[in-house]
């Protein structure tokens, strides 16, 4: 009797403890988005508030919105959208047709394909932007969202061929099989059994490719000037800007990818199992 | 699969080949040119002007140590929750997604995240007078506070590079079948011992590629400083950045940009020697 | 018509031969089991026949035309895959109206196959569930429904009930027999299970090492192997093979003299079904010392070993014989198969 309550208490108390180590993580997480929101919402005399509560006081959506009506700002946001649409597009365009390659074929020169995507892992990609300026002046590509696109895809490309290449196994070969057996041709095969099975799995991949372009701050600056994404905006006007432009600033550009990354929670894991390996 | 179309692989990733030939290999092959040649001719001369400016060396330190400093945190903070998260089961996918929050934030953002912190008039500040520990609003960001300046930025780091090392682990963990752990604990192998000898060894593939990126990413460092720091805090991307976009002196941004990928390949190569992944020795 | 001529068929995967020149002819409406161990080149063989693999030469021919180079929705075949291969993003009726919707049969049409095969393997209470409500039996059922909605000329059949427990798979295996039964189709069943090739087949073609080692009907197989590879994958327990010294054309067991066939050298093996024997006193018969005796309700089972070479028994349930013992065996003189120690091939049955 007594052994079992202590049983119980030492297993009470080891809850505990594992659940506050959870909580006090999720805190470390969630407590400085909740701040940086604060600071967008309080306007100026919330950056200048002193001592600050942390409270959600004073709060307005006036300073956020006169925020967007900056000079620059909703045009960087769509020049952003843009890019990131580029990137989705080419990315899945050239990367899935290689994954179903890599998932459904052997053929000589595979693991050779596979070192060049595995080699992109090893470089820091966004650092290419710095000599492709010259090139992309020369083509006309300098300074527009399709070369900003074109060096994001750079990046895109070999986590969506990878992460295709998961999902394409996933879809049973013999699925296919039967479909080719029962009358179809491979091209009726693929668009009737295998895009409509891959399909969630293709549409997160095509959510991680927008918030890989709509994260990079590096290429995106390098290759523009006035045609500014949204990060290479805020990176060149953060240091006259006042302090709650840059939390409004930080907020507009936390909201969308983490709204794309609740839409696609499911599928993180298996990919991210996926293109580790 | 039938392979009567031999031709068929080839067609379908040849446009990602040719992408990647265009706008990855032939970039990479000009910036090693470009880093190390002058007027057409090969020349040590970019390298030389960035080993002689006044932020290289500080750029250099500044980039490894940052590196040391974050990347066995993360690995370390990655590893408690994919354990702490093993041992729950209601509300799991809730607190695994709270975590991955972090994943869809770029480096500049976190920056703000943090710079709304660490500002001034921020809420460290305004903690720290609650609990008297300060009198005044002090200056945590400046180039007089060069060791604050790093932990605010190293924090910053942690806090968003995270993530991703936490969900490459977790996936690796979630492939470990649990009868290994119960079949240790059987033989009365503790906790400690279970993690050490069995659980840490089986993840040794996703611990491989988590470090790698982690790494690769952590010489890539920039926005999060630039935020943070300005220039008060010289790194390597950030100079540059701004070798490139300041001074116009494309060689030199070249010269580093090629040091950043001597590095990150150094390290990957490092990293693929130390922690040895042998298929064989896995489930 | 679609008796089916497979006609010098090899495969090749880069060094290895899968398929050695394999030569078979199935007669239409008939039922044939390609048995054999994995690897022996049975699934490869259906694989080709179906066009989801194409062989490295020869030809094959349904009805009198050649399908070599066919895609595979040109040879008017259906078939059934191991893990069955139901569409999970389609219902049950989708999936058994896929061949027909393919072959674009108006909807009435394809309403009356579907329910046609539904009702004929009982799963007319799923047609609108999804294939992952539903269990392996269950999905197995609708694999064969929708390869019998297409009414094929020819079914391919690749180990279709190996995934099912034990007790459904008997259950599967005698309904599959009065289906097809009833249908009449021209089948090719792949299966490693010599009993589900026992029970299901009209003939049987036993492969080995990608050569056909012997085709024919299960109870010609059965006691008359060609090879001594038949006989020990045959049967359980298998065939026994005891070498043994030719003296004058005969062999002596024990008081007995067998003859043996013409052609034969200073030995020969003696293959011998297990239950092909009576127990008879130790002197009378070959000798075999019992290392174990298994008591199994409906027999005896023996194993021990005949003149120094291991060998497996069965003797009706009521005999006293316990592990130990030494016995002697009369061998059922009908029942005895020859074969050459060197070759490994029968001697073809004969009057003597």
């Amino acid at each position: 009797m007594s052994t079992a309550m202590k049983t119980a208490g030492f297993s009470s108390s080891r809850r505990l403890l594992l659940w506050s180590g959870i909580v006090a993580l999720c805190a470390w997480v969630i407590v400085p988005i909740y701040l940086v929101a604060i600071g967008a919402l309080g306007g100026r005399t919330g950056v200048y508030q002193w001592p600050k509560t942390g409270l959600p006081t004073g709060l307005s959506i006036e300073p956020f919105l006169l925020f967007l009506k900056t000079e620059g700002v909703v045009q960087s946001f769509l020049n952003s959208l843009g890019a990131a649409g580029i990137t989705v597009t080419l990315s899945i365009l050239l990367g899935a047709p290689a994954g179903y390659a890599l998932a459904r074929y052997t053929f000589p020169g595979k693991d050779g394909y596979r070192l060049l995507v595995l080699l992109t892992r090893a470089f820091p990609l966004a650092i290419l932007a710095l000599p492709l300026t010259v090139s992309f002046i020369r083509l006309g590509l300098y300074d527009t969202i399709v070369g900003v696109g074109l060096i994001h895809t750079v990046l895109a490309l070999p986590f969506a061929a990878l992460v295709t290449q998961g999902i394409f196994l996933g879809v049973p070969r013999e699925l296919e099989e039967a479909a080719w057996v029962f009358g179809c041709t491979r091209i009726q095969a693929f668009f009737k059994v295998v895009v409509p099975l891959a399909l969630p799995g293709i549409v997160a991949t095509a959510v991680f490719a927008f918030v890989i372009s709509w994260n990079e701050v590096f290429a995106a600056s390098v290759l523009t000037v006035r045609n500014r994404t949204l990060t290479a905006y805020l990176l060149t006007v953060l240091s006259e800007s006042p302090m709650h432009y840059r939390f409004a600033g930080g907020l507009l550009l936390i909201l969308p990818s983490v709204i794309f990354i609740f839409a696609v929670r499911r599928y993180l894991f298996a990919i991210w199992g996926i293109s580790s390996k | 699969m039938t392979n009567d179309r031999p031709w068929l692989p080839y067609a379908l990733i040849l446009p990602s080949v040719a992408f990647l030939a265009l706008l990855f290999v032939v970039p990479l092959v000009q910036t090693v040119w470009l880093a190390l040649s002058e007027n057409g001719a090969p020349s040590l001369a970019n390298i030389r002007t960035m080993a002689g400016d006044i932020n290289f060396a500080r750029s250099v330190q500044n980039t490894f140590l940052l590196a040391l400093a974050v990347i066995p945190v993360q690995i370390a903070i990655a590893l408690a929750m994919g354990t702490l998260v093993s041992k729950i089961g209601a509300g799991r996918e809730t607190i695994l997604w709270i975590w991955t929050i972090p994943l869809g934030i770029s480096d500049l953002a976190a920056g703000m995240v943090w710079l709304a912190i660490l500002q001034n008039t921020g809420y460290l500040n305004s903690l720290l007078f609650g609990l008297g520990l300060i009198e005044r609003q002090t200056a945590w960001l400046t180039y007089q506070t060069p060791v604050a300046l790093f932990i605010g930025i190293a924090i910053a780091e942690i806090w968003r590079g995270t993530a991703i090392v936490m969900v490459i682990i977790v996936a690796g963990l979630n492939q470990v079948p649990k009868e290994f752990r119960e079949a240790a604990e059987v033989f009365g192998a503790g906790p400690w011992t279970r993690f050490w000898r069995i659980t840490l060894p089986l993840i040794r593939p996703a611990l491989q590629s988590a470090l790698i990126l982690r790494t690769v990413l952590a010489f890539e460092v920039f926005a999060v400083v630039y935020a943070l720091g300005g220039r008060n805090f010289p790194v390597l991307v950030g100079e540059a950045y701004a070798w490139q976009n300041q001074n116009q002196n494309y060689g030199v941004a070249a010269a580093y940009a090629v040091l950043i990928m001597v590095i990150s390949l150094a390290a990957t190569l490092v990293y693929l020697k130390i922690v040895k992944v042998d298929p064989e020795r896995l489930p | 018509m679609a008796n089916i001529v497979i006609d010098r068929i090899r495969k090749a995967f880069g060094a290895f031969e899968a398929l050695k020149e394999v030569s078979l002819t199935i007669n239409d409406g008939e039922f044939v089991s390609l048995l054999g161990p994995s690897g022996c080149g049975k699934t490869t063989l259906l694989r080709i026949i179906a066009g989801l693999e194409t062989a490295t030469a020869g030809d094959i021919r349904i009805g009198d035309r050649s399908i070599i180079g066919l895609p595979p929705k040109e040879r008017g075949l259906a078939m059934v895959f191991q893990n069955y291969a139901v569409f999970p993003h389609m219902t049950v009726y989708e999936n058994v109206a896929f061949g027909l919707r393919m072959q674009k049969a108006d909807e009435a049409r394809v309403k009356k196959q579907v329910e046609k095969a539904a009702g004929l393997l009982h799963i007319e209470p799923y047609l609108d569930r999804y294939p992952n409500k539903l269990s392996g039996g269950q999905r197995q059922r609708v694999a064969v429904a929708r390869a019998l909605a297409v009414e094929p000329k020819v079914l391919l059949m690749d180990e279709p009930l190996s995934n099912l427990d034990a007790l459904l798979r008997l259950e599967m295996r005698t309904e599959l027999k009065t289906v097809l039964q009833a249908a009449g189709t021209t089948t090719i069943y792949v299966t490693h299970d010599q009993t589900e090739a026992m029970g299901l087949s009209d003939r049987i073609a036993v492969m080995h090492g990608g050569v056909v080692e012997q085709v024919g009907d299960p109870v010609e197989i059965y006691n008359h192997p060609a090879t001594r590879f038949v006989g020990g994958f045959i049967g359980n327990p298998p065939m026994n093979f005891i070498t043994v010294p030719v003296e004058r054309g005969h062999v002596a067991a024990g008081a007995e003299q067998l003859s043996v066939p013409q052609g034969a050298g200073d030995s020969v093996v003696l293959g011998l079904r297990g239950e092909a024997v009576a127990l008879v006193p130790r002197e009378a018969g070959l000798e075999m010392q019992v290392r174990v005796a298994e008591p199994m309700g409906s027999h005896l089972l023996l194993t021990g070993s005949i003149q120094g070479q291991p060998a497996r028994v069965v003797l009706p349930p009521s005999e006293a014989v316990r592990s130990g013992d030494v016995i002697g065996l009369r061998p059922d003189r009908n029942r005895i198969t020859w074969l050459s120690p060197e070759s490994g091939k029968s001697y073809p049955p004969s009057a003597a």
